[in-house]
This record gives structure tokens, C-alpha cells and sequence, in this order.
């Protein structure tokens, strides 16, 4: 009778089995990465994603709940439209559960309406727009690493302390850059600095020097460059040339990346305060998983690429603990969950759908400081989650309960 | 430019093609991801508009981006933020580019040749600006989810067959405004223009009205094609009023064949297909449209519709020399 | 008085300083294009990208080669002018004599190839390219601290376009050039090689192009897309100096380095549409362009 017990028994497990591995859909947990493959942002996300990603789902093992992982990418060249069209599909036909990266805000604000409506995730790893937990906020779309609050908060708030308390701002006039300049105004004032003036300049300007004129005419201790990409580059490439760091004034970047500075060399960039989401040289576990990357893809890994990677990672943990591919439950796991990666130590994701991340204020070497490749930043101190972060009661996100 | 007079098929073989080309778009979505049929048909339109005005008229305009993108803008913004249905969103789009089209032309239409391009990318290039300052157009953020609403009030657009259906009955309009101004007394005299501009003013002709006409006609089209975009897509982004698809619509008209009807719709589809392929793989895209143009100007300067009706004309010259 | 409209007088000349910098960069640029144009009748849209290869020849020569600035002064033009006649002899020859927008829309089609190219190769952000040793460091001029490598750049696009002035005013070469491209069938009856003066002078005008391309490398990044914004203010100023004249493009080029670099004292963001505004106007009162011969 025992037996015949445990035949039931048995043949109920495994019925209850076939059950929970039946609701992994279409029986493959798809992965893509929507990204930058050949424009502005292709050394920062690009082709490092989709690795990063891959790289992520090797880690975890490359089946869960008993179904393969697949991950594909997808090239959006910053064109709204066939990014929007790309994630349509994905979700629509393709049988996509989650799309990653994501770099470019007009195009991460269109995928959250898709999300939305499609009922499946999107975790966001390149774009840094604020409205992504704010006014567009989703229960299905994550904002993993870094917006443009962090990134200005971390770098202003830490330099001013440090004693840099006049300012003046280089902004790019686009939104971000506003927001950019908007943010550290906002941290400067508030800590006891002072903001000289504040100049806003084309996308894609190739000459500075005009403007670091003013800047260096205005007598600020700090020159706040809020930008990104090729106009930070030259931004900082021609700061040096006038001579402005060697005369005194500091420059402090509000989004700069490792391989940006890895294209300007150290002579160029060092002494410049940036805010960093990780730093591949941070401790061993982040020593090894970065080694491996840069085998893979020639570079060392940017915080974006980390974050693909953390981003993949804490997903498929959730799946395996919901049991079910299925977007709500996941998303559940996802925030039941704290998340841990190479990267990443101990953080949540909160009620609008943010990362609650440690942040680290870096500066670039010295050259003579530099002692191997890559070893481009010192690690200054790190920045808790509750500083960099827009706090809730400010949150205009429709999920988040008003008190 | 190039010969631009239609091939003259028989009657037979060009009712069979038209019936053939309607069974195929209606039949489309039930094969085809509707979002993505639909995204063909307001480019070809797009192509087809500007194609009106290089073709037919000889002037190569490179801003047309402009028309297509303040159309887009004006239908997301009429759409989301004044709550107006589709119908009047489009149609105020479409006011919006003639408008915009009316003054850039008077502009332009002053100067021919390499003036008149740089003018029209130089205007382009200040509607640009304006679409990056102006607060309703939300800087790179773009204008995003635009309620699709009812068509008439009672076409649900967000079903997405009958999105395209009605994307579809208004690119087939909009190309059927061409064919009809291009087979038109108006469209000969532009025709006589661009042939020998001299000869027609000393016959009488007010050519700068004509040519202004054209360039109307050209950008209120363009700009149904953009306000249609919006529409699918549900946003409106600096993409859409910026100088590379300015460029894009020149490479999809000489692909396609300038100055002839079809060319542009074959050249849009091929782009916007081509682009949708490689997302997902690791070709350059760039370096392949750049390829593309520079085999296009050498060889097929007459584009793939053009260079096929010549072939066809050569083949029934020849089969009525045999006879 | 101190200033004038809200800004100081030493800070002014320090601005305008910077506008006669940019303005050396756009001169050179010009210069090649108005030389294409106002003897081929050909709009060299691939002008950006042989500026852009002229800045990476550079690089390359320092990084891979071990040769220096000063020699790849030389060589990267020798190299891109050699690049450019291949381009005229196999390619733009095929489409004299047709409608000039085929060599425009070509151009065009090169230039996406180029960029394209380079931008897979060496991906967005580009290389840097250090400033000569004998030109670091700068001068205190009291109401600027010019940096020695910018005066250089001055002068250097100086000599240039004047040489290249006299070159095709004043000498023997040029006056072929000159009677090439205005009557063409009739110099060629008197035993001048036509094709190939054709295929020298738009050699000639993408090496005026990677020149400043090399001027530039130090300065800006060296980047695939380096070439691409410039093109088209390029251009703009092109048109409005009038496009048969050499003279009128190099002389609006300063011209319009001044005009930004005060658009860039009072509204920064407009510094990019600057040009746009002043085409616009200048077509529409002058259409022949400031020094346009039509």
C-alpha cells in the first residue's frame, strides 16, 4: 500500500512538475538587447551588452526551470522608430519576456509604453532619464544603473564638500542636459556653493574653447561639465589644452564612462571627478568578471554594460524563484529580491521601479599613478543608495503612494 | 533628368497590376506584422512626395524631414495634449506642412540648382531648431504616447489590422493626388519647366507659382505621411525632423527611380526592409546604404523601376521591330 | 567704458580670437570645396569624410608608423589627394556631362561609406592625437591665454589658402585650370591634358581637406564622425560666399568664424544655426552669395 502511495505520490510530483516547467511560455525564456551596435553610444553599450548579457546567462546556467535561455540583440542606431518597431515585434511576434539596455531616453520612453501594454518586462541599463520613474513610470520596467539625478547628485554634492564651492556649468542643450545642469544647481546651492553661470551648447559641438573661455573667465573653483560622449571628450581634451587645470580649477564630469577616458588618455582627463554606478578594478570578484569581458570584447567593461549584466542576472533569479515566465509574477520576485552581482551588493528595487544602488565618486589618475591598463580611476569614496536617488515624497511616479 | 513618361501597357496588364497591388495590401497584414506594413506605407508616401518634387520639377530638396517631422510633432501633440481625433489631428498636420511648406517655398523657390538644395536643408536645419527649443516638443524625450483614439469615432485604432487599413486607404490616396497631378495639365507645364524653364516663362507661364504649387503639394503630402507616422507609432522625436532623413528619403527616391511613380514606394520598401533586417545582425548599415547610393548614382542612375521599364520599353521595341 | 553689451572688452577679443581659430579651420574646408566646385561644378559632399581621413592618416602615421606631426603634415594630404583622384578617375569621371546632382548624390554615397567604415573600425569615440611638442603650452596675451598650437593653426591655414590662391590666380597651372574647366573642349584642342587637370584639381581639393583634417587632430577628437558636423556649415559657407568664388568662400569663412564666436557670447545654443540664419538672409537679398559672380 505503501507502495502504491508513493506511485501516486510520484506520479503527482511529477504532474505538479510538468505543470510549473509548462508555464515557462513558448518553452524558451527569450532575453534581448535593444541597443547601440555601430552609432554614438556603441562603445559604451553595444556590442559589450549583448556580451555582458550572454555572459550573465552563462553564470546563472544556461537553462531555467528546465527551458533554455536565448538571447538575441537587436541595433535600434538611435532611430525611435525602428527601436520602437524592434521592441514591438520582440514582444508582440518574437516571444521576447524581457528587453535590456537600452540606450537612448526617447526610445526607453517609448519601449515603457510598449512594456506596458505588452504586459513583459523592460530593465533599462544605457537610458538615464528621470521620467522613467517619474511621470512614466511602469510596475514593468526597472531602471537599473544610473539617471541623471545620481550622476549629478554624486559628483556635485561630493566635490562641494571637498571644497569646490563656486561653479560654473557647461550644459548640452538637450534634456538630459538640462536636467543635468538643473540637478547640480540644485546640490550646489543647497551644500553652500555657488553657481557663476551656467552656458548651454549645441549637441555634437566640436569647439569648446569659447566656452571654457567663460569659464575660465568667471574665476569658478569648478567647472561642472554636463554632457555626454564626444562632447565631454573634447569638452575635457580642450580644458587642458587652455590650461585651465593647470591653473587651479578643477573639472568635474557629470556622466563620464571608463572608456571615454580610456580614448582620451590619462594626461587629458586626469583629476576629473565623475560619479560611477561600478568600476571593473573595484575588488576581485568584479577583477575577474571584467578580465573575462575584456577578453571577450577588447575593452573593459563601462557601468552600463555592468548593469546589462546585473540586470540579466537578478531576472533569471527571479524567474527560477516565481516558478513562471509570467511578467507580474516575476516582477514580484524581482522586487522580493535584494540583488546581488559582481557588481552589485545588497540593492532593491523600489516602489516606481528604481534600483536602490551604492554609487562611487571616482577621479582619474594621475598617469604616474596608473600602474597597468585600464587603471584609469581611484575610487574616492562610495555614495549610499539614499543620497543618489530622488526620494519618494518627491516622486511624481503614480504608483508610489502618497503619504 | 530621367524620362519620366509611364510605361504604356496595355490596358489589360496594367488593370491586372493595380488589382494585383490592391489584393496585396489588403491581404498584407494577415502575412505580415501590420506595425511594419504600415511603417512601409507612410515612408513610400513620404518617398513619393519628395519624388514629386525632384522628378517632376528637378528641384532637390534637402529638408524635407522638416515637413514629415513638424507633421508628426503637430499630430501627437493635437492628439495628446487637445484631444482631437485622428481625422482632424492629420488634418491639421497636413495644414501645418503646407504652411511651413508655403514659406520655405517662397524662399527657396527664388534660386535653382545647388541654391535651391541648400536653402531648403538651411530652413530645415532652423525647423530643427526650433523643434529642439520649443517646450511642447519635449527636447530628445520626444512626444510619446499619443492616444490613437477612434477613426470617425467608431474605427478602433489600436486595433492594429485596422490601424493599417486606414494608414493604407490614406497612402493610396495620397499616391493617387500625385499620380493625378502628375497626369495633369499642371503637371505638364511643370514637366515643360524643368525641361526648358526659359521656354515656358517666354510662353506665358507664371513658372514660380507653378513651382510653389508643386513644392506645396509636395510638403502638405509629406506631411501626411509624417502625421500618419505618429499616428502608428504613437510618438513624434527629434529623429523624424532631422537632416539624415532628409538624406534617407533622397536614397529611397533614387533607389526606387526618380520621376517615376512607383520608384519611390519599391526604393522605401527595400530601405525600411533592409534597415529591419540588419537590426539584428552586426553589418554595418551605414557603410551598406552609402554602398547602395554609390551603386545606385553609377549604374541604376535611373533606379530600379526606372531601369525596369526601360528594359521592358527596349523589349517590346524590339518585339515591334520583329513584327 | 568697460565693456560693451554686457561683456568685457578683453574677453571680447578673447572670443574673437577663438572666431578667427575656427575660422582658420573653415577657411581651409571652404577653400577646398569652392575649388572642387568652382572648377569641377562638382559638390564634393565627401569633403567631411577626406577631412575626417586626413585626421586619422595622422594617427595611424603616429601610432602604428612612429611618424611624427610634422611629417604627416605632408603625407596624410599626399595620401587622401592620391585617394581623392582615384575616386575622380574611377568613379566621378563616369558622371560628367550629366546633371550635377549625380556627382552630389555619389559624393554623398561615399562620405556614408567612409564614416560608416571608420566608425566600425574604430568605433564612436575616437582616438586622440597629442599636440606636437614644439607647439605645447601657450602665451599669456593679457586678454586670453592662446594656446601656442591655436596660433598655429592661424597661420598655418593662412599660408595655405593664399598659396593655393596665387597657385590658381596667378600661375601658369592654374590659368589651365581655369580655361579646363570654363572651356573645356577648346583647351583640350590646344593639346591640355583636360581629364587629368580635372582629376589634379579634386585631388588638390581633398588634400586641402585632410590638411586641415591633420591641423585638427590635436584639437578635436579623432573621430569617424568628425567630419559630419563640420560638412554642412562648410557648405552653408560655400553658398554664401558665393560658389564660383575662391576668394569669397575663404573670406566668409573668417567672416562667419567671427559670427559665431558672437553668437557664442550671447546665445551659446544658436551657435550651431548661425550660418543658417546668415545663408537665409544673405539669399535672399544677394542671391548670387556675398562674392558670387552669377
Amino acid at each position: 500500500m505503501f507502495r502504491k502511495i508513493n506511485l501516486i505520490a510520484a506520479a503527482c510530483a511529477t504532474f505538479v512538475a510538468m505543470q510549473a516547467s509548462a508555464q515557462v511560455t513558448d518553452n524558451v525564456v527569450k532575453i534581448g538587447v535593444l541597443t547601440d551596435m555601430a552609432g554614438v553610444t556603441a562603445d559604451i553599450t553595444g556590442k559589450g551588452s549583448l556580451v555582458a548579457a550572454q555572459m550573465a546567462v552563462q553564470e546563472f546556467g544556461s537553462t531555467v526551470l528546465g527551458k533554455p535561455i536565448q538571447v538575441i540583440s537587436g541595433d535600434h542606431q538611435h532611430k525611435t522608430d525602428l527601436g520602437a518597431s524592434i521592441a514591438r515585434q520582440w514582444y508582440d511576434t518574437d516571444k521576447v519576456d524581457v528587453i535590456v539596455d537600452i540606450p537612448n531616453s526617447a526610445i526607453a520612453l517609448a519601449v515603457q509604453g510598449i512594456a506596458k501594454q505588452a504586459k513583459k518586462l523592460v530593465m533599462y541599463s544605457g537610458a538615464g532619464t528621470t521620467a522613467l520613474t517619474n511621470e512614466q513610470c511602469s510596475p514593468y520596467g526597472f531602471h537599473w544603473t544610473y539617471d541623471t539625478y545620481a550622476m549629478a547628485h554624486g559628483t556635485a554634492s561630493a566635490v562641494v564638500k571637498a571644497g569646490g564651492k563656486s561653479w560654473f556649468l557647461l550644459a548640452s542643450d538637450y534634456a538630459f542636459g538640462a536636467q543635468l545642469a538643473k540637478d547640480t544647481s540644485e546640490v550646489v546651492v543647497a551644500e553652500g556653493g555657488k553657481i557663476l553661470g551656467t552656458v548651454k551648447h549645441p549637441l555634437n559641438l566640436a569647439d569648446f574653447s569659447s566656452l571654457l573661455l567663460q569659464a575660465q573667465s568667471s574665476g569658478a573653483n569648478v567647472i561642472g561639465i554636463a554632457n555626454a560622449g564626444n562632447d565631454t571628450i573634447n569638452a575635457i581634451k580642450q580644458a587642458g589644452e587652455f590650461g585651465i587645470t593647470q591653473k587651479g580649477q578643477n573639472l568635474a564630469a557629470m556622466i563620464l564612462m571608463i572608456n571615454d577616458v580610456h580614448s582620451l588618455g590619462l594626461p587629458a582627463a586626469q583629476g576629473t571627478y565623475l560619479t560611477t554606478a561600478s568600476y571593473w578594478d573595484m575588488n576581485a570578484k568584479t577583477r575577474t568578471w571584467s578580465k573575462a569581458f575584456m577578453e571577450k570584447t577588447g575593452a573593459m567593461p563601462s557601468m552600463l554594460q555592468a548593469g546589462v549584466y546585473g540586470s540579466v542576472l537578478h531576472y533569471l533569479k527571479a524567474v527560477k524563484a516565481a516558478g513562471t515566465d509570467d511578467a507580474d509574477k516575476v516582477a514580484a520576485a524581482m522586487r522580493a529580491m535584494p540583488i546581488n552581482d559582481a557588481f552589485t551588493e545588497n540593492a532593491v528595487i523600489r516602489a516606481d521601479g528604481r534600483v536602490l544602488r551604492d554609487m562611487y565618486l571616482a577621479k582619474v589618475k594621475t598617469p604616474s599613478a596608473s600602474k597597468y591598463a585600464w587603471d584609469y580611476f581611484e575610487i574616492v569614496r562610495k555614495i549610499p543608495a539614499a543620497d543618489s536617488v530622488i526620494p519618494l515624497s518627491a516622486s511624481k511616479c503614480p504608483l508610489v503612494a502618497k503619504k | 533628368m530621367t524620362d519620366s513618361s509611364s510605361v504604356k501597357s496595355p490596358w489589360l496588364v496594367s488593370t491586372a497590376v493595380t488589382v494585383v497591388c490592391i489584393a496585396g495590401l489588403v491581404l498584407a497584414p494577415f502575412f505580415l506584422y501590420p506595425i511594419l506594413l504600415a511603417k512601409l506605407l507612410c515612408f513610400a508616401l513620404f518617398a513619393c512626395a519628395f519624388n514629386l518634387l525632384i522628378g517632376y520639377v528637378g528641384l532637390l530638396s534637402f529638408g524635407h524631414a522638416a515637413f514629415f517631422g513638424i507633421a508628426a510633432y503637430s499630430t501627437a501633440h493635437a492628439l495628446k495634449e487637445w484631444g482631437l481625433s485622428a481625422e482632424f489631428g492629420l488634418l491639421f498636420a497636413v495644414l501645418v506642412s503646407a504652411v511651413i511648406g508655403f514659406f520655405m517655398g517662397l524662399l527657396a523657390i527664388r534660386r535653382q540648382g545647388i541654391y535651391f538644395s541648400m536653402i531648403t536643408l538651411a530652413l530645415a536645419q532652423l525647423v530643427y531648431f526650433f523643434c529642439l527649443q520649443a517646450p511642447f516638443t519635449h527636447g530628445e524625450d520626444g512626444i510619446q504616447n499619443v492616444p490613437r483614439g477612434l477613426w470617425f469615432g467608431f474605427i478602433d485604432l489600436n486595433n492594429l489590422t485596422a490601424l493599417y487599413y486606414v494608414v493604407a486607404t490614406l497612402c493610396v490616396l495620397g499616391y493617387l493626388v500625385i499620380w493625378r497631378v502628375v497626369n495633369s495639365p499642371f503637371g505638364n507645364i511643370l514637366k515643360a519647366i524643368r525641361e526648358n524653364e526659359p521656354r515656358a516663362i517666354s510662353l506665358g507661364y507664371r513658372v514660380q507659382r507653378y513651382k510653389l504649387g508643386a513644392f506645396v503639394i509636395s510638403a502638405s503630402l509629406a506631411g501626411l505621411a509624417g502625421g500618419l507616422k505618429a499616428l502608428v507609432f504613437q510618438l513624434a522625436t527629434l529623429n523624424d525632423v532631422s537632416w539624415s532623413l532628409s538624406g534617407e528619403v533622397v536614397l529611397m527616391t533614387l533607389l526606387g527611380g526618380i520621376g517615376t511613380l512607383f520608384g519611390p514606394v519599391v526604393g522605401a520598401s527595400l530601405i525600411i526592409s533592409l534597415e529591419s533586417m540588419l537590426a539584428g545582425s552586426e553589418f554595418p548599415l551605414q557603410v551598406i546604404l552609402g554602398l547602395i547610393f554609390v551603386v545606385c548614382v553609377l549604374s541604376f542612375s535611373r533606379g530600379i523601376v526606372g531601369e525596369a521599364s526601360r528594359i521592358i520599353k527596349r523589349k517590346k521595341s524590339v518585339l515591334h521591330s520583329l513584327r | 567704458m568697460d565693456s560693451f553689451l554686457g561683456i568685457s572688452y578683453p574677453a571680447l577679443f578673447g572670443q574673437l580670437m577663438i572666431g578667427l581659430i575656427n575660422g582658420s579651420f573653415y577657411a581651409l574646408l571652404s577653400l577646398g570645396l569652392a575649388v572642387i566646385f568652382g572648377m569641377l561644378h562638382v559638390v564634393n559632399f565627401a569633403h567631411g569624410a577626406q577631412y575626417m581621413l586626413g585626421a586619422f592618416v595622422a594617427w595611424f602615421l603616429l601610432n602604428k608608423l612612429d611618424i611624427g606631426y610634422w611629417p604627416a603634415l605632408l603625407i596624410a594630404p599626399v595620401t587622401v589627394a592620391i585617394f581623392g583622384a582615384l575616386i575622380e578617375r574611377f568613379l566621378l569621371s563616369r558622371l560628367r556631362g550629366k546633371d550635377p546632382i549625380y556627382g552630389l548624390l555619389l559624393t554623398f554615397g561615399l562620405a556614408m561609406t567612409l564614416e560608416g567604415t571608420f566608425q566600425y573600425l574604430y568605433g564612436s569615440s575616437g582616438r586622440t592625437y597629442g599636440v606636437p611638442s614644439a607647439l605645447t603650452g601657450g602665451l599669456n596675451l593679457g586678454f586670453m591665454y592662446l594656446p601656442i598650437y591655436r596660433g598655429w593653426v592661424i597661420v598655418a591655414s593662412l599660408i595655405v589658402c593664399v598659396a593655393t590662391w596665387c597657385l590658381i590666380e596667378k600661375t601658369k597651372v592654374g590659368m589651365y585650370l581655369r580655361a579646363a574647366t570654363e572651356k573645356s573642349l577648346q583647351t583640350q584642342s590646344f593639346g591640355i591634358n583636360v581629364p587629368l587637370l580635372i582629376t589634379l584639381t579634386y585631388a588638390v581639393g581633398a588634400g586641402l581637406a585632410a590638411f586641415a583634417g591633420v591641423l585638427a587632430a590635436p584639437i578635436y577628437q579623432v573621430g569617424a564622425l568628425m567630419g559630419q558636423n563640420i560638412i554642412i556649415v562648410v557648405f552653408a559657407i560655400v553658398v554664401i560666399g558665393g560658389m564660383g568664388s575662391i576668394f569669397g568662400a575663404v573670406a566668409t569663412a573668417y567672416l562667419l568664424g567671427l559670427v559665431e564666436a558672437i553668437t557664442k557670447i550671447y546665445y551659446p545654443q544658436g551657435s550651431s544655426i548661425a550660418v543658417f540664419v546668415v545663408m537665409a538672409v544673405v539669399l535672399m537679398i544677394r542671391p548670387a552669395g556675398l562674392f558670387g559672380k552669377e
